[in-house]
């Protein structure tokens, strides 16, 4: 079985915002996919086929809004994916696009993924009361929180780690032009003076509700010579799931995190991690997730990630570089946050990434992950071809 | 970029299960609607879920009420230790194409794919509105019907059909649902009262509630896994645009695209499942896959004798696969929709092993 390699040619993402009042979800989605091909200097003539991924249907209050936003995506006479696995769902939007291009199915294919967050309120979207289901009290926070204070608890880390992070994703996003939180002079004093919202999560430590959207143009081999910019090749990518809720769920670390960061190492060939990957974008939406996933996806030994965190080691100079964009804590449109993080990925191993461009990187992570920490998407990808 | 291409992997329906379909079903929730089918078609083949290699599902959060409504859906698969695990947000039928194309990767050797949906728990006609532009039509509420009554209207006045043809194509449906021990209407319908002029409840899917799964397994593993493999030998999809208005309602170029795509084309089939919730659509999707009198048509009944929404598609694809298991067709097309007025229309073509 030999699957076709899968490049990344084209990247667009629109400038993310609490509310885009200037456009309609269709305006959105093509702003995005416009710019990713332009990047690629192709034509919506050149998409064969389209896959599109967003959160729940309930933030915009549109039932399956593929449907609508057939011409907008340049779609009519194409086939048109909806993939929706909750905030993974940036992530598995780009990973079954790859596989329409692996499958040797069509040649180029558009993923593109948003959120409009301002149509309604997250907040309360996601506390909906399910009977004999541990609610989602007060949001995403009320339901991390708890699971924060367990890797503290389990790791030793100082109380601070978490303000540490947010200050570097905060000063890291005012060298991303698309990024939603722009806060100029931010301080490390001004992170920890900032109110506590869920115990031990403080407001700056926390992600925005944003509008935004993001597309990728992917292809196969004679499409990516024809690129007229340096691609990125994919060199691995996975999805696992595991339950909710279940007795001897780790919610610190859970198992369906590091089978698929394994599977996605498996199929690159990478041994270590740490010496083998230049960079990563982490789905980091509340600030103690970038320790935690450190050790999930294998960067940091169990209970060290914070470690990392405070030598410094995650900065942009840094010797690990995350989240160089900002990430999810600086720009949240929930559906498009994955695909977000897998486009930033790509764009550092073209070397495009500009005033947040790490040097030299070669291989790049992409992670995403959704439910309660249940659902996740890794891709791994390189400035050169896959070898085997 | 016309024409079937071979796909580079042999892949097979092995097994297929579905619940009863039913009115309501308030006494169960999606995890105990599921559960028993997922049971039926793991032991159809003799795997435990730990030994599939992909799963995929179709549902909808907006009839369930909620968001995220799958999450739970999953409990029912018992995803531990993980799973490799998509889903989409419409007809299972589309997942049923994402894990085809998961095979054909190589990534995988077998996948699940499950769907369901409980459209009893609210007003279709009414939740089906929410899929429309949601700035300029869907605040007008124009309801499913009344839309697919647009259509109905297009093609008599086209003269396809007058209304005692669309009662032909009801009957046809609900006397073949004799036999089908899951379809929740049979036998002798009543054509009833005009619901949306010219459609009357007769020619209207009935509103219920309902589940399927299937597996599929690739090259020597689905004939380890199955007697007769229904092998896909193309599946395709394609959309048309939203606006009514900018649509021949009477004619379905995607469906014909996708068929050709699929190439359902290169030989006659002898059997075909429609996804066509009304009447007039069956014949609208018959013209395009220019199917004639010697094809068998719908017979589990189709989606007017069932139509649980967001499994009735992937349904269509499971008895296909189930009469080339049986022997009972050599070739077989199955047709799924989304939208509407048929504006997303999926084509799979199905083969057994000569005998």
């Amino acid at each position: 079985m030999s699957k076709e390699p899968v490049a990344v040619v084209g990247i667009g993402q629109t400038r993310h915002a609490a509310a885009r009042q200037d456009v309609s979800i269709a305006g959105l989605v093509r702003e995005a996919a416009g710019r990713a091909l332009a990047d690629a200097e192709l034509t919506w003539a050149d998409v064969e086929a389209v896959v599109i991924g967003k959160a729940p249907d309930f933030f915009e209050g549109v039932m399956m809004p593929e449907l609508y936003l057939a011409e907008a995506l340049g779609a009519v006479g194409k086939p048109v994916t909806r993939v929706h696995t909750a905030g993974s769902v940036g992530g598995s939007t780009a990973l079954v696009a790859a596989d329409l291009v692996a499958a040797r199915a069509h040649r180029t294919v558009l993923a593109v993924a948003f959120e409009k967050q301002s149509e309604s309120n997250a907040m309360w979207g996601l506390s909906l009361p399910v009977p004999f289901q541990q609610p989602l009290l007060a949001g995403a926070g009320g339901f991390f929180a708890p699971h924060v204070r367990a890797y503290i608890r389990r790791s030793g880390a100082p109380p601070t780690v978490g303000t540490l992070v947010a200050h570097k994703d905060r000063v890291n996003a005012l060298r991303n032009p698309f990024a939603h939180i722009r806060e100029p002079g931010l301080t490390l004093e001004r992170v920890r003076a900032s109110p506590m919202l869920w115990d031990p999560i403080r407001y700056s430590e926390t992600c925005p509700s944003s509008d935004g959207a993001c597309a990728l143009l992917l292809t196969d081999r004679l499409g990516a010579r024809r690129s007229p910019r340096r691609p990125a090749w994919l060199l691995g990518g996975a999805m696992r799931s595991e339950p909710t809720l279940f007795a001897g769920k780790d919610f610190v670390s859970p198992r369906a995190g590091r089978d698929c960061a394994a599977d996605v190492y498996r199929q690159a060939g990478i041994t270590d991690p740490r010496r083998e990957i230049d960079a990563v974008e982490m789905y980091v939406p509340f600030s103690w997730y970038e320790p935690m996933w450190l050790e999930n996806l294998g960067f940091a030994d169990p209970g060290d990630g914070w470690r990392l965190v405070e030598s410094g080691a995650t900065a942009l100079e840094g010797e690990l570089p995350v989240d160089m964009s900002g990430g999810v804590l600086s720009s949240n449109p929930i559906g498009a946050s994955g695909l977000i993080r897998f486009a930033e990925a790509a764009l550092q191993v073209r070397g495009l990434a500009g005033a947040h461009q790490v040097d030299g990187a070669r291989r790049v992570l992409g992670h995403a992950y959704g439910g309660g920490s249940q659902f996740f998407a890794v891709w791994l990808v390189g400035d050169r071809p896959p070898t085997s | 970029m016309t024409g079937a291409r071979r796909p580079a992997r042999d892949v097979a329906v092995v097994a297929f299960a579905q619940t009863p379909h039913r009115r309501a079903t308030e006494e169960v929730s999606e995890v105990e609607m599921l559960m028993p089918v997922l049971h039926a078609v793991l032991a159809r083949t003799g795997l435990r879920t730990a030994d599939i290699g992909f799963t995929c599902s179709g549902s909808s959060d907006y009839l369930a009420g909620r968001p995220f409504s799958f999450t739970l859906a999953l409990d029912g698969v018992g995803a531990w230790p993980p799973i490799a695990e998509s889903h989409v947000e419409t007809d299972g039928a589309w997942a049923f194409h994402e894990a085809w194309i998961k095979l054909i990767t190589g990534a995988a050797d077998t996948a699940l794919v499950y769907a369901w949906g409980k459209s009893s728990a609210g007003s279709p006609r009414d939740i089906l509105t929410r899929q429309l532009d949601p700035y300029y039509l869907a605040p007008l509420w124009p309801d499913s019907v009344s839309l697919a009554a647009l259509q109905a209207r297009a093609l008599i006045d086209a003269g396809v059909v007058d209304e005692r043809g669309l009662a032909a194509v009801a009957t046809r449906n609900r006397a073949a649902a004799v036999a089908n021990p899951h379809a929740q209407l049979s036998g002798d319908v009543p054509r009833g009262d005009y619901v949306v002029r010219p459609l009357r409840t007769g020619d209207c899917p009935p509103v219920g509630d309902g589940a399927a799964a299937l597996i599929l397994a690739a090259g020597d593993r689905a004939r380890e896994l199955c007697e007769r493999p229904a092998w896909i030998r193309g599946v395709d999809h394609r959309v048309e645009a939203h606006a009514l208005g900018l649509r021949d309602l009477t004619d379905s170029p995607s469906t014909r695209l996708a068929a050709e795509r699929a190439g359902a084309f290169d030989r006659p089939v002898d059997t075909a499942e429609l996804h066509a919730p009304f009447s007039h659509q069956e014949i609208v999707l018959r013209r395009a896959l220019r199917l004639g009198d010697d094809v068998l048509l719908n017979p589990s009944g189709g989606a007017l004798a069932a139509h649980p929404l967001m499994a009735a598609g992937l349904i269509r694809i499971g008895e296909a696969a189930t009469r080339v298991h049986r022997g009972r067709s050599d070739r077989a097309l199955a047709h799924a929709t989304s939208g509407p007025c048929l504006q997303q229309n999926l084509v799979a073509v199905v083969e057994g092993d000569l005998r």
